[in-house]
């Protein structure tokens, strides 16, 4: 389990929210290495608690119980060094694409205003926006807006990349050329990245490592080692080998999404509720 | 020619002088009878109170009025904002503020600014202040209201992106909160704006007795009324209905210059 040359380790960690009368495990137990310059792939049924698990290692949460350590040091608070692009767009609606790019680099001042601009002006190439750079977010397609975070993430030069799904919401066209975009970017950089998603083949065709979370409370249920050729494309998926990694994963996903649809039905969970609110008062 | 293409391009200009055209035929057509719900109306016509404005706009009073309105509207409103956003802001990133503030806050704000008009003339030495105050309160509330509620329902994720790329807290403040904040502001400032013409008018009415001059546009309507002159009132009222208009126009000019990235609302 314990593998020193991980970027990143969840060791055993958990998290729960309590509210009046009831204490809801998001996480329990959570233990997942993270390999410097792979792509890491976390999937699990909807709502088992993989934003939560994002809000963590970008320290915008603490854990209960556990350590989340970078190269060995435990992770405090929100850095740079942890870059989330999130769900939807979270670009800054009053700056422009250009304004939205700088904006880290801009207030910690480690760099020269014209470093800044130079590096801004590349990566706002490589992302295909430098004719957009004077354009607000609201003026950008979909696909544009999640290219203009990645380039936000990215020139801050964090060792982790987080996404928390973070093409949902596009149309299945955009998607797809996001994901191609996406993959290209990462084989040329191999910025280490772990990547959140609920779709199988978005999962196959971008992970190194395929992580499968179980049903809440969360943990890894499973890890499976994607080892497909790169560089990919959507191709690959209508591989043997990507077909093969499909069923493996859907299978336990589907035990997982049958634990949940099980567990919704039972009326004893709704009583449980009562009568931990009549303790209280007693 | 340029003028020509320029309404083609904007055709709710002349659609709004059509309405306000159509409003003034209907007007005119049905008083000119003198009849109204079977009695005879006193309410006059838009052609005589057209003839009347005429001479009206020749005497330096009625300018007298418009100054002293709008100026007491500026000088109650400018305060409001100025005291109301850091208000509303601070209520808003604090909660210890909030605690001490906001049920006394919440206590105040249900008395309508008219009910304040007895106690601020006692409390403010000049009747000028008392005015003032008076419309002060009147916009106050809404711009706090709505710079609180902006403030508090800024998107998370803003918040956190900016944690993330190093932001420390005067900064998060500073470049996420008060730039998403800004169109609530702007709303607050819309509402408080309409709320200070009702406050003006009423305001003038009750407490300016007796002068022509510095009474203001709420006495002029007054002043016309128990004067006998039925047509003045009547101009008197167009005139607070046109300044209020200027007034909320100058201020969404404002928005859009000031927030050329916020989709422009009505």
């Amino acid at each position: 389990m314990q593998d020193t040359k991980a970027l990143l380790q969840l060791q055993a960690v958990s998290r729960c929210y309590q509210s009046a009368w009831a204490k809801d495990t998001i996480i329990e137990n959570l233990s997942l290495d993270i390999a410097p310059n792979k792509m890491t792939v976390v999937i699990g049924p909807s709502g088992c608690g993989k934003s939560t698990l994002i809000n963590l290692i970008a320290g915008f949460e603490k854990p209960d119980s556990g350590e989340i350590l970078l190269e060995g040091k435990p992770v405090k608070g929100p850095s740079h060094e942890r870059m989330v692009v999130f769900q939807e767009s979270a670009l800054m609606p009053w700056l422009n694409v250009y304004e939205n790019i700088i904006f880290g680099p801009k207030l910690r001042k480690e760099r020269s205003m014209a470093e800044i601009k130079a590096e801004a002006e590349a990566l706002l190439e490589k992302v295909g926006l430098s004719v957009f750079a004077q354009q607000y977010p609201r003026q950008l397609s979909g696909g544009m807006q999640r290219r203009a975070e990645l380039a936000r993430a990215l020139i801050n030069s964090p060792q982790l990349m987080l996404m928390d799904e973070p093409f949902r919401g596009l149309d299945a066209l955009s998607h797809e050329l996001m994901q191609d975009f996406f993959l290209k970017l990462f084989e040329e950089t191999r910025n280490t990245c772990l990547f959140v998603t609920s779709e199988v083949d978005e999962a196959i065709l971008l992970a190194d490592q395929l992580a499968i979370l179980s049903n809440r409370p969360a943990q890894v249920r499973a890890v499976l080692d994607i080892d497909l050729p790169r560089p990919r494309t959507q191709e690959i998926l209508n591989s043997p080998e990507a077909y093969a990694y499909k069923r493996q994963a859907l299978e336990l996903l589907y035990e997982e999404a049958l634990k949940n649809f099980q567990r919704e039905g039972k009326p004893d969970d709704f009583l449980e509720a009562y009568s931990q609110q009549e303790g209280r008062h007693s | 020619m340029t003028l020509k293409i320029y309404l083609r391009k904007h055709p709710g200009i002349w659609r709004g002088v059509l309405s306000v055209l159509t409003i003034l035929l209907g007007w005119e057509c049905y008083i000119q009878g003198k009849i109204w719900l079977g009695y005879p109306s006193q309410v006059p016509v838009p052609s005589a109170i057209l003839a009347r404005w005429a001479d009206v706009i020749m005497e330096g009073s009625y300018w007298m009025s418009w100054y002293s309105s709008y100026s007491r509207v500026l000088a109650g409103f400018a305060i409001a904002m100025l005291l109301g956003i850091p208000f509303g802001l601070l209520l808003a990133v604090n909660r210890t503020s909030r605690a001490l503030f906001f049920p006394v806050f919440e206590i105040l704000r249900p008395i309508p600014p008219l009910a304040w008009v007895p106690a601020s003339l006692i409390f403010w030495p000049t009747q000028e202040m008392s005015i003032i105050f008076v419309i002060f309160l009147g916009s106050f509330y809404a711009v706090v209201i709505n710079v609180l509620g902006g403030a508090k329902n800024v998107d998370i994720r803003y918040l956190r992106a900016a944690q993330s790329m190093g932001a420390n807290q005067w900064q998060l403040f500073r470049r996420v909160i008060f730039p998403a904040t800004l169109p609530s502001i702007f709303t607050g400032a819309a509402v408080g704006m309409g709320i200070t013409w009702e406050v003006v008018v009423a305001a003038e009415m009750i407490a300016v007795g007796g002068r022509v001059y510095g009474g203001g546009l709420g006495f002029f309507v007054w002043n016309s009324f128990v004067g006998g002159s039925i047509e003045q009132a009547v101009i008197g009222m167009l005139s607070i209905g046109i300044a209020g208009y200027t007034a909320s126009s100058l201020l969404r000019y404002a928005g859009r210059r000031l927030m050329p990235w916020h989709t422009s609302q009505a």
